[in-house]
């Protein structure tokens, strides 16, 4: 369109300079975190830091994977990876299976049903956030995958998606199933998810990324710190009064708590873009 | 919308239901209910017994100065936080709108942030004003300009903001983006014929038609700093200094877990449930709006 409108020249140039400044605006805290990650303690205590990277990458990557904070770093990657994994698919196939029937089936209560999971779009956990975790508590549910999963599957959001993607689906396609003697179960499995494949994938990229940088409620719930999450567990190893800190150590820690939801957004760039738009109509 | 073809099943369509309403009820509508209940009791100071004070928890909360000032804090910060992600995302899109080489490699170096938890965030941006060992607090030192935001409460505010509006830029970019490619260039075309200048454009055509999308990332903006920064705040200022970043959110929290103060943490949690179920109508309505068009 430029092309057409302005003169290319100084105009493209300043453009592209623009665009080259904004990004260094934002990349700049990482890079900094990057740089701090592979540096000594020292380096980092008499400013001004070092502004391009040391020799100590992998002394400070093995300390934080092997000894960490509360627990091993590695612990805590593994602990997230379970979360977002659990409320990924959790979401997923509880918001599928409810979409089905609301499209699907006429049934006494089908609105009201309808209306109370869209209630809990403003039910956020930060809100209710006392009284949740006297329910987790009281169900033993505290220090454990379960309690850390749960209490976040239900998404009004990922059923109304479902919901409108069911709705653009053709009768003609019911009716054809059910001429060939297809139940509901069967027409579920064999057409109705297959159609849903994109879709699926899209909102996967979305609710691992939101499952993963949870905070507050792992923050709560796993104060046993072999069950904490890296997310949360790097404020553990934050400096509290006169203690001396190792930063590099929480820095790379921070690296790492980046990474998979980083390398999901630009390895999947096109279902994360066609996730986030949808999921937010 | 009805669907015409249906399968006919007396059990099943409440046996799919089950997981979702089941997590509902247990995880959401229990504890709102809990959230209202407690709302109107103060527990004794030993926990033992409670003590029915109708809408004294509330009243209590309004006559608190600290109480009061929050929601000045949470406007001052939604706003900031709102204003400065959007305009930067806006300035950004509209660059990225005029690329027509290696414009997708823009994309993807702006894209990523969103994947940044905001605790981590708050991390990060913890690290570099550090006001010893902070590069930037070190860089402003340089300019005689002296950054601790442990004592300044200004200070700690322009940083929750900036690491809050930081990760949320990526967001508002995309949307922009896809905003302004969605104008027609025909329309553009025409007004540059007549020799419009690019800013006149730009607010005469582009910025109206941008308006539905605007008003769209302003709710979800605003949704976000009440909502999602609580691991920004929790990192780096943990309310303080002297409760000057101590966002509603923030305080809920404070109040119920570190203070113990169930009854005022439950009524606040009852004011946030109204203010949530505001702006959740305010979108609802605004997307209602937008299929129709």
């Amino acid at each position: 369109m430029s092309g057409m409108v302005e003169k290319r020249g100084v105009g493209t140039w300043l453009t592209h300079a623009g665009l080259i400044f904004g990004i260094a605006v934002i990349c700049f805290p990482i890079w900094i975190a990057f740089v701090a990650s592979t540096v000594t303690q020292d380096d980092l205590v008499r400013p001004p830091m070092p502004l391009l990277p040391g020799s100590h990458f992998f002394d400070n990557y093995l300390e934080a994977l092997l000894t960490g904070g509360a627990a091993p770093v590695w612990q805590m990657l593994l602990n997230s990876l379970v979360m977002a994994l659990g409320i990924t698919i959790g979401k997923i196939i509880i918001s599928l299976l409810s979409a089905y029937a609301i499209v699907y089936f006429k049934f006494r209560f089908r609105m009201l049903f309808f209306w109370l999971i869209f209630m809990t779009l403003m039910l956020p956990v930060e809100v209710r956030i006392v009284p949740t975790y006297e329910v987790v508590a009281s169900l033993g549910l505290l220090n454990s995958y379960t309690g850390l999963i749960l209490p976040l599957i239900a998404s009004a959001t990922a059923t109304f998606l479902f919901r409108q993607l069911f709705m653009t689906i053709p009768d003609e396609l019911t009716e054809a199933a059910r001429v060939d003697g297809a139940g509901p179960i069967r027409f579920f499995i064999d057409i109705l998810l297959p159609m849903s494949r994109t879709n699926i994938a899209a909102l996967f990229v979305i609710l691992f990324i939101y499952g993963w940088n949870q905070y507050l409620w792992p923050l709560l719930i796993t104060t046993d710190p072999s069950m904490n999450t890296v997310v949360m567990g790097i404020k553990q190893m934050l400096p509290t009064g006169d203690q001396t800190v190792e930063w590099p150590v929480i820095m790379a820690t921070a690296m790492l708590a980046m990474l998979p939801p980083v390398l999901v957004v630009i390895g999947m760039q096109k279902l994360f873009v066609k996730g986030l738009v949808e999921s937010e109509k | 919308m009805e669907k015409r073809v249906v399968f006919d099943n007396r059990w099943l369509p409440y046996l799919l239901l089950a997981p979702q309403l089941l997590v509902t009820f247990v995880f959401f509508f229990w504890p709102a209910g809990q959230a209202i209940y407690q709302s109107a009791f103060i527990p004794d100071p030993f926990g033992l017994k409670t003590q029915f004070v109708g809408l004294g928890n509330f009243e209590y909360l309004f006559g608190n100065r600290y109480y009061r000032e929050s929601f000045l804090t949470t406007a001052v910060f939604s706003v900031l936080v709102t204003v400065s992600a959007m305009s930067f995302a806006l300035w950004l899109a509209v660059l990225a709108d005029r690329v027509i080489k290696g414009s997708s490699a823009y994309r993807t170096l702006l894209i990523w942030p969103y994947a940044v938890a905001p605790a981590i965030a708050g991390v990060l941006w913890l690290f570099m004003f550090n006001p010893f060992t902070g590069i930037i607090a070190w860089m402003l030192a340089q300019l005689g300009y002296t950054w601790n935001h442990t004592l300044d409460g200004g200070q700690a505010m322009a940083l929750v903001v900036a690491a809050s509006a930081w990760k949320q830029i990526s967001y508002n970019f995309l949307f922009f983006l896809a905003g302004l490619q969605a104008i027609p260039k025909s329309v553009i075309e025409a007004a540059a014929i007549d020799g419009a200048s690019f800013w006149r454009r730009f607010r005469t055509i582009v910025f109206p038609l941008l308006s539905p999308t605007t008003f769209f990332l302003l709710v979800v903006n605003i949704i976000y700093a009440f909502f999602d920064t609580f691991g920004v705040i929790h990192t780096i200022t943990k309310g303080g200094p002297e409760q000057s970043t101590t966002i509603l959110v923030y305080k809920v929290f404070s109040d119920g877990f570190v203070g113990q103060d169930l009854g005022s943490s439950a009524a606040q949690s009852v004011i946030l449930l109204g203010l949530v179920g505001i702006l959740t109508v305010v979108q609802f309505r605004y997307i209602e709006r937008r299929v129709h068009y």
